[in-house]
């Protein structure tokens, strides 16, 4: 498939060579944001450069959310992962919702799955956790 | 009473709970009279009114004014999340401690009843026909429920999943034990809310909302205000025997935000600008922990209290599970931790919770709490966060006089 026709769900989901997520570091204390940033929160400085986030990490922070605003499916799995040190947010897909299937602790690695395909023919492409 | 100590002379909430036939105004007017007539004084007395409401149109205190009196005071309408009641009474703080006006009125009123589930943005807009990146994440579709949780319930869950995870310890049993504390001690409460008594089992099997919390381990949704007379030792010393020893001394007052840490902007750190408030607040008061009768926190959710013991240094670093398992926030435990029943069962009406806590401190700091009375209580805290984040802290303690 050509990435031509794919679209990240987030600018930092980044799909080539192989999904991996990118961070804006701040260049003076290292600093690491998901967003589009005026300055840095920690150092107030406004240089950064994109780093590559590791696609494997720990899952420090979980709930299963049973009930969400309307549209939102649950029951869903969401966490805070340890990629190496930088903290990203994320579902845990790919396994039951379930407190059995989830601890806090477990290895995961990066998974995408498609969104749809929109009236242009373009696929956008979601990101999450699953058990590695 | 040193001249420049801060006190509140009159203090009162509403009762919690649903109250259909009346606005926002009408809450806010029942508490703010009532502190006046607690205080023995009146608005012509009070040299600046600071309200905070976050649901209704704006512009809260003048229509406050309309209705309990215009004397072209200033107002300050306040908005700051959860703390917004906290923040409402540190605004009249610092004007009576400037030196600017004799005394302040401090007013937080909220109708919530029946409004369901807060934060989530959700996907409930259809993803429309063509993916166009949008905001400071360049996202094509909502990332509620996709890339996390925005709803408060699931936040708050993984607040405490992640003291777990640093700590050890916790369990979805150990969290609805806290629960079940709160609703206890809601038994004593007729302000409260809720008043209900729920065994461990029923909190555990109740409807899951977002894991480990289930439906009555989350604030309860709920319409109410409250609202405080504060003044300085200077004007307290010529008032009545009376209105001096009913008045309490606010030994610290406190607000921070969260200052920048390893993702906070990922999960929000709801500990450093807690601990940061409480180190501050204790160091004000030149009161320690362990010198605390009692602590009304921000129990929003169960999760949500376990972190608190240890922010605010109710227990050693990392010590909160044990804290609990010893049975000292029981109201016969050690440190008495929401005798109130808390947010769970007391409720939640949002800009009403700061000062309504502070009213259930000064209550037991009077004597005056009935059937839940504190034996000889004479210092206590109280704690509220707002997500964004804004955290106050208040150490009150009896007067003196
Ligand atoms: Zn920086």
């Amino acid at each position: 498939m050509s990435t031509a026709q794919q679209i990240p769900l987030v600018s930092y989901l980044h799909l080539t060579p192989s999904p991996h997520l990118v961070a804006n570091e701040c260049t003076s204390c290292g600093a690491r944001f998901f967003d589009r940033r005026n300055a840095c929160a920690g150092c107030f400085q406004t240089e950064f450069r994109p780093v590559d986030i590791p696609t494997t990490g720990v899952l420090k922070a979980f709930t299963i959310v049973a009930f969400a605003a309307p549209g939102v499916p649950v029951p869903f799995v969401a966490g805070i992962v340890d990629c190496g040190g930088t903290s990203v947010r994320g579902n845990v897909i790919n396994t039951d919702p379930t407190p059995e299937k989830v601890s806090l602790g477990m290895k995961l690695r990066l998974a995408t799955y498609s969104l749809g395909t929109d009236d242009e023919g373009v696929e956008a492409i979601g990101f999450g956790f699953e058990p590695a | 009473m040193a001249t420049d100590d801060i006190y509140i002379l009159g203090i009162s909430m509403t009762k919690f709970g649903k109250h259909a036939d009346k606005d926002i105004v009408d809450l806010g007017a029942e508490a703010a009279m009532a502190a006046l007539r607690d205080g023995g004084v009146s608005m012509r007395d009070m040299g600046i009114l600071a309200a905070g409401n976050l649901m209704g149109a704006g512009g809260y205190g003048q229509q406050l004014q309309k209705q309990i009196g215009q004397t072209g005071i200033p107002v300050y309408n306040v908005s700051n999340a959860c703390a917004t009641g906290a923040t409402a009474l540190r605004t009249a703080i610092m004007a009576v401690k400037s030196g600017e006006v004799r005394m302040g009125l401090a007013v937080g009123a909220e109708k919530l009843a029946g409004a369901g589930l807060l934060g989530g943005g959700g996907q409930g807009k259809k993803d429309s026909n063509k993916w166009e990146p949008k905001g400071r994440y360049g996202a094509v579709a909502p990332t509620d429920g996709r890339i996390g949780t925005d709803t408060m319930p699931g936040t708050f869950a993984q607040v405490g999943m992640e003291y777990g995870h640093k700590y050890g310890g916790v369990s979805f049993e150990l969290f609805a034990k806290i629960s079940e504390k709160n609703h206890a001690h809601s038994t004593l409460n007729p302000m409260a809310a809720y008043q209900k008594r729920f065994t461990l089992e029923e909190i555990m099997g109740d409807m899951m909302i977002a894991y480990p919390n289930t439906r009555p381990m989350c604030s309860a949704n709920c319409d109410g205000a409250a609202a405080a007379v504060v003044t300085s030792g200077e004007v307290l010393k010529t008032l009545s025997a009376d209105q001096r020893r009913r008045a309490i001394k606010v030994s610290a007052s406190v607000l921070t935000t969260d200052p920048y840490q390893e993702a906070c902007q990922i999960l929000p750190d709801v500990n450093t600008l807690t601990r940061n408030a409480a180190t501050i607040a204790y160091e004000q008061a030149g009161v320690s922990p362990t010198d605390l009768d009692l602590v009304e926190l921000h129990d929003c959710f169960a999760t949500a209290e376990l972190v608190h013991y240890d922010n605010l240094m109710l227990c050693p670093e990392g010590g909160a599970v044990d804290f609990f398992m010893s049975g000292a926030p029981w109201r016969d435990g050690k440190t008495p931790v929401n005798v109130s029943g808390g947010l769970q069962s007391k409720g939640h009406p949002i800009s009403a919770t700061g000062i309504a806590n502070i009213w259930e401190i000064c209550h037991h700091l009077r004597g005056e709490a009935g059937d839940r009375q504190i034996k000889d209580a004479k210092v206590g805290l109280a704690h509220v966060i707002g997500l964004g984040s804004a955290c106050g802290v208040h150490i009150l303690e009896r007067s003196a006089a």
